[in-house]
């Protein structure tokens, strides 16, 4: 069976072991593109916003491909995309594709659900459970490794010597992680790519303008729709922390001690869960404003009802706390060069800031 | 009299405006209304509010600042959820901090949460918060609930009888259900309340309708109870109560003899691009005329009447040629 899924920053090269390794044929999407983006408009409402655009037109690219099954999630609310796959799949069977759905709902939601879900993507392939429970380790290991090696190098970026060097050592980490098939492989992957990393020539003596990144999670992990935001500004010397990675709380984090701790201090401002990452905004903000960052930047899509939450309420929060704020809202729309020149005067505006204080 | 609170009248005014006006009077409040919406009033909200926002909001903010100082409370209920089920849009959940993060100068907010679950009583308990905080003993607040609640259900049933919100709220003299002909094109006219029923930002959408002797049917005219029926319509609820609700009507509205839908959506509104997406692909399914009409701070009347007068002119062909 030929099967797909969608495509969010790195985590498809974690998915395509999972898949491959479940006896399918993994269609991975291809990288998100002008052609995926305008073939994703024709068919999408348009006040959508930009990630199910995006999705609808990967959906299509790996449906020309044959695709027999796409796998999406599914999500609680009252953010949106939790009915994206049911109106995503009514929106392509009315195109006349015919393939199955498979969303999955959380578990809490429903176990017997999510189980009989797992079951039709691993009876075709043969697999049974305790196999599926081995690959499922082994993918997410992948999916770990691939966000620590993207952590690195934003930390390293800034202070590269040779303009663009850690971005090209990256890709070539991706290709070695790709190539790892079990545990064993993945860890030695990782450390070959965090001494590649570690070897590019840095700048000595240079402490990088910090900017934390904050917004909805699509537009904050896929590169193609931020503009390669974190590599735009860390190739201008700035070190940037993204506060969402997929496999966060896998991980002890140096800057957030866990959700609580965002919702207790967002609590002041806003104090109700208004879906998709609106609570997480403010009070990531926040954090980043005690841990001595000199700005944020938030992410969001055009017509993102959380985010435009968050948004009428981070002046005051950027007020009281002294920490620049700047919105970016993407969409199909939106030019490269039209964000680079608002990303190049706010961080003017950061070193004009950091001077002051200094003097 | 004693005090005066102040009720913005739009959002869940059109919902929930008797209940309320009754509750505090029988607390012996003076509940003061922000006068209708006008250009003033949304010029106020669109100063005030982030760009990004859509125009109910835009337009709450305005009815905001009409009542600001004029009134000793603002009633801004944080509106989560009614049935226990769907939420309302994030909008409203974040409301009162919106409204605080913005304007300044505001007299003291109520901004009790509203959370019920499928009983009717947490509204009770919801009451009692509220009085609490106005400092009311218990007794005064049940008998204010008891009021309320009986206003309330005299306002629901008038408007499943087919009476408009406008026509009770506002004193419109709209007389869509009285001229009601037989034979006449009959049109479901969905979207949130806020919307339809706001004359000035519907760009007096119902009473052009009227004057083109169109027989009008809306999403509040059906009973709850025949709305939930549709529910399993969709494998999934939506997430948001007004979407639901207009969703659920259009299901329910194709079934009826109805000529056409007109769906009415604020630009940018988040939840209608679901709800409209998937209304086109129902109405297309069933061969049922239907239109979008998109609202904001600039639409102007002559362009979505001419639009109405082509959608109405097709129904009309289209029923001569059966």
């Amino acid at each position: 069976m030929k099967v797909s899924f969608p495509h969010m920053g790195t985590s498809h090269i974690a998915f395509k072991h999972l898949i491959e390794h479940l006896g399918h044929e993994a269609v991975v999407p291809p990288n998100p593109s002008k052609r995926t983006l305008s073939l994703g408009v024709q068919h999408s409402p348009e006040f959508a916003c930009i990630p199910f655009k995006i999705l609808l037109g990967s959906y299509l690219e790996v449906l020309e491909q044959g695709t027999d099954m796409i796998i999406s999630s599914g999500g609680v609310g009252p953010c949106r995309a939790g009915i994206y796959g049911l109106l995503h799949e009514k929106i392509l069977k009315s195109l006349g594709y015919d393939f199955d759905m498979l969303i999955f709902e959380p578990p809490l939601r429903g176990v017997g659900d999510f189980i009989s879900k797992i079951g039709r993507v691993i009876k075709p392939g043969g697999v049974g459970w305790i196999e599926f429970i081995k690959v499922f380790k082994t993918s997410w290991k992948k999916l770990i490794a691939l966000d620590e090696i993207e952590i690195l190098s934003h930390r390293i970026r800034p202070y590269e010597i040779t303009k663009g060097e850690t971005s090209q050592i990256f890709d070539q980490c991706l290709s070695l992680i790709d190539q790892a098939q079990t545990q064993n492989d993945i860890e030695d992957a990782k450390i070959e790519s965090e001494r590649k990393l570690n070897a590019i020539k840095q700048k000595e003596g240079y402490t990088p303008l910090k900017v934390g990144i904050i917004g909805e999670i699509y537009v904050v992990l896929e590169p193609f729709i931020n503009l390669d935001i974190e590599k735009t500004l860390g190739e201008m010397g700035v070190e940037t922390h993204r506060s969402i990675y997929l496999t966060d709380w896998t991980r002890d984090n140096t800057v957030f001690d866990g959700e609580q701790d965002i919702k207790k201090a967002a609590e002041p401002h806003l104090n109700q869960l208004i879906g998709g990452h609106g609570i997480n905004s403010i009070g990531e903000t926040i954090i980043y404003a005690k841990k001595g960052f000199d700005g944020v930047v938030q992410l969001a899509p055009f017509t993102c009802i959380p985010e435009i939450v968050a948004k009428s309420i981070l002046p005051e929060v950027s007020k009281k706390f002294n920490i620049p704020v700047m919105t970016i809202f993407l969409d199909e729309q939106t030019g490269k060069a039209g964000v680079q020149t608002r990303v190049e005067a706010f961080v003017d505006l950061l070193e004009h800031k950091r001077r002051g204080k200094g003097a | 009299m004693g005090k005066t609170i102040g009720l913005p009248s739009t959002l869940t005014y059109y919902s929930y405006f008797p209940f309320w006006n009754k509750f505090f009077s029988a607390l012996n409040y003076e509940v003061v209304a922000s006068p209708a919406s006008s250009k003033q009033i949304i010029d106020w909200g669109v100063k005030e509010t982030v760009n990004d926002a859509c125009i109910p909001i835009k337009l709450f903010h305005g009815h905001v600042i009409a009542l600001r100082d004029k009134v000793d409370y603002l009633f801004i209920p944080r509106m989560v959820s009614v049935d226990g089920k769907a939420t309302f849009c994030p909008k409203f959940l974040g409301l009162p901090d919106m409204v605080r993060a913005s304007i300044d100068g505001l007299p003291e907010i109520i901004d009790q949460r509203i959370e019920l679950k499928r009983n009717t009583h947490g509204l009770l308990a919801t009451c009692y918060k509220i009085g609490a905080a106005l400092k009311e003993n218990y007794i005064n607040i049940t008998n204010a609930y008891r009021k309320a609640y009986i206003a309330h259900f005299q306002y629901r049933s008038q408007l499943i009888n087919g009476v408009l919100p406008g026509e009770i709220l506002h004193d419109q003299t709209l007389n869509v259900r009285n001229s009601r002909t037989m034979g006449g094109i009959n049109l479901a006219v969905l979207g949130y309340p806020y919307e339809v029923h706001d004359p000035y930002i519907s760009v007096n959408l119902l009473q052009n309708l009227e004057a083109m002797k169109v027989n009008v049917w809306t999403a509040e005219m059906v009973p709850d109870a025949i709305l939930a029926k549709y529910r399993y319509k969709l494998s999934k609820d939506l997430f948001w109560h007004y979407s639901n609700q207009v969703l659920w009507a259009c299901y329910y509205y194709l079934e009826q003899p109805i000529d056409g839908i007109v769906h009415v959506s604020a630009f940018g509104c988040g939840p209608d691009s679901m709800v409209d997406k998937l209304m086109e692909l129902e109405t297309k399914a069933h061969n049922v005329p239907f239109i979008t009409l998109t609202i904001d701070e600039h639409t102007g009347e002559a362009g979505v009447l001419t639009r109405l007068e082509a959608f109405v002119d097709m129904v009309s062909y289209r029923r001569e040629r059966k």
